[in-house]
């Protein structure tokens, strides 16, 4: 990219991120909350993204994930545990079965490796309602609190949602310093040719389970902070669709590219309260807007902007063809 | 033991309406690499469509009629102009995601323009129980199963014995070189679409007077008949049966011997296993695409 | 002289109000329910229910002559999506705030409603909702732990029965039953012969029935919801099981009779709001909801359409549209229906927000509900 250009997306980055950061604090309690759902969501697509977009495996389990890391952090901040705590039992959790789900993805590929995400999906969701004695089955666990971060509580809404947009921030570091390390670039070398990768000696073996490990600790993060975020947890919302929508959110958004959960996410979680002026009609017409923005663009809308910088680039370089070659005609 | 096969009767009436409908998941699978999460709603649209018609006073007959046609026009040849069409080269992700939301939407649909309530469906087999081992059976079951195997007959043998079925098997498997050969790929493929379509219409006027009209019903149905899909083999027709009959017994088992609570879960172990030990599933072959 | 004129002024101005208030702004009220998702069939009656009052109230003029405003927001069956919905609806400071209908979005919703001093009235069921002493939420119908008592009570001294079999759906509605239910049970020492988990979609019983009949109980308990109480009548009669059937509304409504036919007949239940109760004004109340909405509502439908009465008679009882007073009048409130016609039945509200009224037990005797008992109300 030019520097131009560089500066230009570093500008574009400063407005987005103060954006996030002042405009917010004047909005009601509906306002910051769906905000921060956003927030949560991202987090959880952002670990698909990372399976899914840079390292090719795809996963139906996202959603049992961050249903782990609700009820993990519901289940031990009830008990008196402290959020973070939680949180580091959560990604012990996560990592581990994250890891174990990821073999099947050694011995089968492509779609039947979501059949088995699919299943293990089903089972969680069975086992959140069923194992009463711990999740409190199909009741769900009330009254989670939520944390105090330094000393600040984060009861009240806009401390809430900070806590959030901060999660997210950390995360989108360690994601971008992730896709930038050799283990990134293994990922995505994965992806592109599972073959060659592994004659270029890339342990494929380790990587996929790893993609898997992390993409699944991501999940848990945001589940994490989905239990105090609506202090209820059931079983309910965790069920297989949830997988699906984040599958969504990563497809819609772009899958592979390092900000397409970011717009996936708006899609799934402001679209529809946006649409709701249009009350009965509100889930038709965001079904019909997915489904469209699909056909315009089924790489996602960050697709949208690649093909359009690529065409952009092809037209400088005929443009730059074209002078040089006038003035080769010119010269001669 | 009389136990056992009541059970094992019962389960192969439900599983006969999964197979039923996992015919149209494989069928689509094998032949243009769609994997359609709307299949469930699929199902559960066109006994609106019929009974819509018979709303604005036509006999039932006719509605059926309107009905199958409705279904062609609108599951088939607009499906896959408007959706299949722009989206199939880009792979099979983005498209079974638009097929979720087309999902969404039709259950909407149904919802706003019809009714959330369920409603009762005139069953075009005679009501009532016939004895088969013994037990009784319902005779709508039976006309399920008979239907789901006519099919199966029906589909295997066009796409293996018949040219046209073999120029549709062609088309799927490599459209490059069949197109270099001479087949008319683009209409194999549409060809596919109206099958599938016509497909749901039929499964439709036989499952909905035993789950009812309702919205929602394509849920359970499409999420069980996916999993059927898979068990029995993606990739082949023949494997829908297979599937469909396993996952109706194997439930029934589950729920009678293992957990009522945990009865899903058998399923979803079964596939587990089938997928780590013969991924084709049961009655598949290996598939030998190249990624 | 200047205190008189001081206080002249002010309750000019208190009038001035009370006019304005009178003939002005509309009474805003909102609603949010599980329009799509796994309770989309509740909700939508509740919302149906709900709209239908509305439209009677506002064709008679309004509630102190001012119009009803109802605003409607789907929580997706989600309480995640609940509460923001609800947050949402809090924020546009309504005058009473109605649902939601599952229990568990209740619960995440409840406090919020607290905490905005804002009075809910909810269809939830779930018995533990209104025992955490939360001033400002009420029912529309009976919760649980007062309905589930009179059918253990009908078991141990109509049948005499020592063992049961239960049959429960697995989600709130269901287990929150069978737990009241099972707790009953083991005070009257009936046995629970079989404990059986349903799943809501549920479309083969074989199993279960075939559970039942090995376990050989004196009677049967089934609380799944309608088209799932179909299903389970039908095998029940083809696997040939004799044990009487008891239920509760979702076992014994019209509905059930229509899908399950002649499968129906024998099943007995507690029926605390029914479109088929024989009383006149229900039955009106049934028709003219048909003649709207061209179906038979559910006791959901009912529910909507009482949660607005409710406001209405506690409005008229203050005389004044007053959110903060509301929770108190409705507090300990009689509504008759001899003062208010379209409340259907007498009904009493305790200080815990539960409901008391008469209710029935029935018996479906070919394909017809048929009252065997009215249970009258307690105070």
């Amino acid at each position: 990219m030019s520097k131009h250009g560089r500066l230009l997306l570093a500008a574009l980055a400063i407005v987005v991120i103060g954006g996030l950061i002042i405009v917010p604090m004047n909005f009601n309690r509906y306002g910051l909350y769906i905000l921060s759902q956003w927030a949560v969501m991202t987090i959880a697509a952002m670990g698909l993204n990372l399976t899914l977009g840079y390292a090719g495996q795809v996963s139906l389990a996202q959603g049992a994930f961050v249903g782990i890391g609700a009820y993990g952090a519901a289940i031990l901040t009830t008990h008196g545990w402290p959020l973070i705590a939680s949180l580091g039992l959560v990604i012990v959790i996560c990592f581990i079965v994250g890891w174990l789900l990821g073999y099947p993805a050694l011995r089968v590929q492509h779609h039947y490796l979501a059949f088995v995400t699919l299943a293990f999906s089903t089972l969680m969701f069975l086992v959140f309602r069923n194992e009463s004695w711990l999740t409190n089955g199909i009741y769900g666990i009330s009254n989670i609190p939520r944390p105090e971060i330094l000393g600040f509580p984060t009861r009240k809404p806009l401390p809430f949602y900070y806590l959030c947009l901060g999660s997210l921030a950390l995360v989108t570091l360690a994601m971008w310093w992730l896709i930038r390390s050799p283990w990134g670039r293994a990922f995505m070398a994965l992806r592109e040719n599972p073959i060659r990768a592994q004659s270029l000696g890339i342990d494929t073996r380790r990587y996929t389970l790893m993609a898997f490990a992390i993409g699944s600790v991501l999940g848990g993060i945001a589940g994490v902070l989905y239990a105090p975020l609506t202090q209820y947890v059931d079983p309910v919302p965790f069920n297989l669709q949830l997988s699906l929508d984040l599958l969504m959110m990563v497809i819609v958004g772009g899958s592979g590219f390092m900000f397409g959960p970011f717009l996936g996410a708006m899609i799934a979680v402001l679209l529809p309260e946006w649409l709701r002026v249009a009350e009965g009609y509100y889930l038709m017409l965001y079904a019909l807007a997915v489904i469209a923005l699909l056909i315009y663009s089924p790489t996602g809308i960050l697709g949208i902007l690649d093909r359009y910088l690529g065409s952009r680039r092809t037209q400088a370089a005929s443009a730059l063809r074209a002078a040089a070659q006038s003035k080769l005609e010119a010269a001669q | 033991m009389s136990n056992l096969l009541d059970l094992i009767v019962a389960g192969l009436a439900t599983g006969a309406i999964y197979a039923l409908v996992a015919v149209g998941f494989t069928l689509l699978w094998q032949t243009s690499q769609t994997i359609n999460f709307a299949q469930g709603e699929f199902v559960m649209l066109p006994a609106f469509l019929m009974l819509a018609v018979m709303h604005l006073g036509a006999p039932f007959w006719l509605a059926v009629l309107v009905g199958v046609l409705l279904s062609a026009l609108l599951l088939g040849l607009a499906f896959k102009m408007l959706l299949v069409d722009p989206m199939l080269r880009h792979g099979v992700l983005p498209l079974a995601i638009a097929t979720m939301a087309l999902a969404i939407g039709i259950k909407e649909a149904v919802k706003q323009f019809f009714s959330a309530e369920a409603s009762p469906f005139p069953s075009i087999v005679p009501v009532g129980d016939v004895s088969v081992l013994g037990r009784a059976i319902s005779l709508q079951s039976l006309g399920v199963l008979a239907v789901a195997i006519l099919a199966v007959v029906g589909l295997t043998t066009l796409l293996n014995r018949t040219s046209l079925g073999h120029q549709m098997q062609a088309a799927a498997q490599n459209p490059t070189v069949a197109r270099i050969i001479g087949v008319p790929v683009e209409r194999m493929i549409l060809l596919t679409f109206l099958i599938n379509a016509v497909l749901v219409a039929l499964a439709s006027l036989l499952i909905t007077p035993i789950y009812l009209a309702k919205f929602s019903s394509g849920e359970v149905l499409g999420q069980a008949a996916f999993i059927a899909a898979i068990v029995g083999g993606f990739n082949q027709v023949r494997g829908a049966i297979a599937g469909g009959l396993l996952i109706g017994v194997v439930d029934n088992l589950a729920a009678a011997y293992v957990s009522t609570q945990y009865r899903a879960a058998v399923p979803m172990v079964l596939l587990i296993l089938v997928i780590l030990f013969r991924p084709q599933g049961l009655l598949g072959r290996a598939e030998e695409r190249t990624v | 002289m200047r205190s008189i004129i001081l206080a002249g002024l002010c309750s000019a101005m208190l009038l001035s109000g009370a006019a304005y208030a009178q003939s002005g702004a509309p009474i805003k009220i909102a609603n949010v329910a599980e329009l799509s998702g796994g309770g989309a069939t509740v909700g939508t009656n509740w919302k149906n229910g709900i709209d239908l009052a509305v439209e009677e109230i506002n064709a008679k003029g309004g509630i102190l002559g001012r119009k009803i405003e109802v605003s409607h927001a789907d929580s997706q069956s989600n309480p995640g999506v609940a509460r923001a919905q609800v947050q949402k609806a809090l924020d546009s400071e309504p005058y009473v705030l109605l649902g939601p209908g599952y229990s568990g979005s209740v619960k995440v919703t409840a406090p919020l409603a607290a905490e905005a001093g804002i009075t809910q009235i909810m269809g939830g069921e779930a018995a533990e909702l209104t025992q955490a002493g939360n001033k400002f939420l009420f029912r529309t119908s009976f919760g649980q732990q007062s309905s589930m008592p009179k059918v253990a009570k009908y078991i141990n001294d109509e049948l005499k029965a020592k063992s049961v079999a239960v049959v429960w759906v697995n989600n709130d509605f269901g287990r929150g039953g069978r737990d009241v239910i099972t707790k009953e049970f083991n005070r009257l020492g009936i046995k629970v012969a079989a404990d059986l988990s349903t799943e809501a979609g549920q479309a083969d019983f074989a199993a279960d029935v075939s559970k039942i009949k090995a376990a050989a109980p004196d009677a049967v308990f089934i609380y799944v919801n309608e088209e799932e109480s179909a299903r389970i009548l039908k095998e029940i009669k083809r696997q040939g099981v004799t044990a009487p059937l008891i239920g509760e509304t979702t076992l014994v409504g019209q509905k059930v009779i229509e899908l399950a036919g002649d499968a129906a007949n024998g099943a007995r239940g507690h029926v605390g709001l029914t479109t088929d109760a024989p009383v006149e004004a229900i039955k009106a109340f049934r028709d003219r909801f048909v003649k709207k909405y061209n179906y038979v509502p559910d006791h959901n439908g009912l529910k909507g359409y009482l949660a607005i009465y409710m406001v209405k008679a506690t409005t008229e009882k203050m005389g004044k549209v007053d959110s903060k007073a509301f929770a108190d009048t409705l507090h300990g409130l009689t509504i008759k229906t001899s003062t208010e016609p379209n409340i259907l039945m007498d009904v009493t509200f305790d200080q815990n927000g539960d409901i008391d009224r008469q209710g029935f037990l029935v018996e479906v005797v070919e394909g017809k509900q048929v009252v065997k008992q009215v249970l009258p109300k307690l105070n």
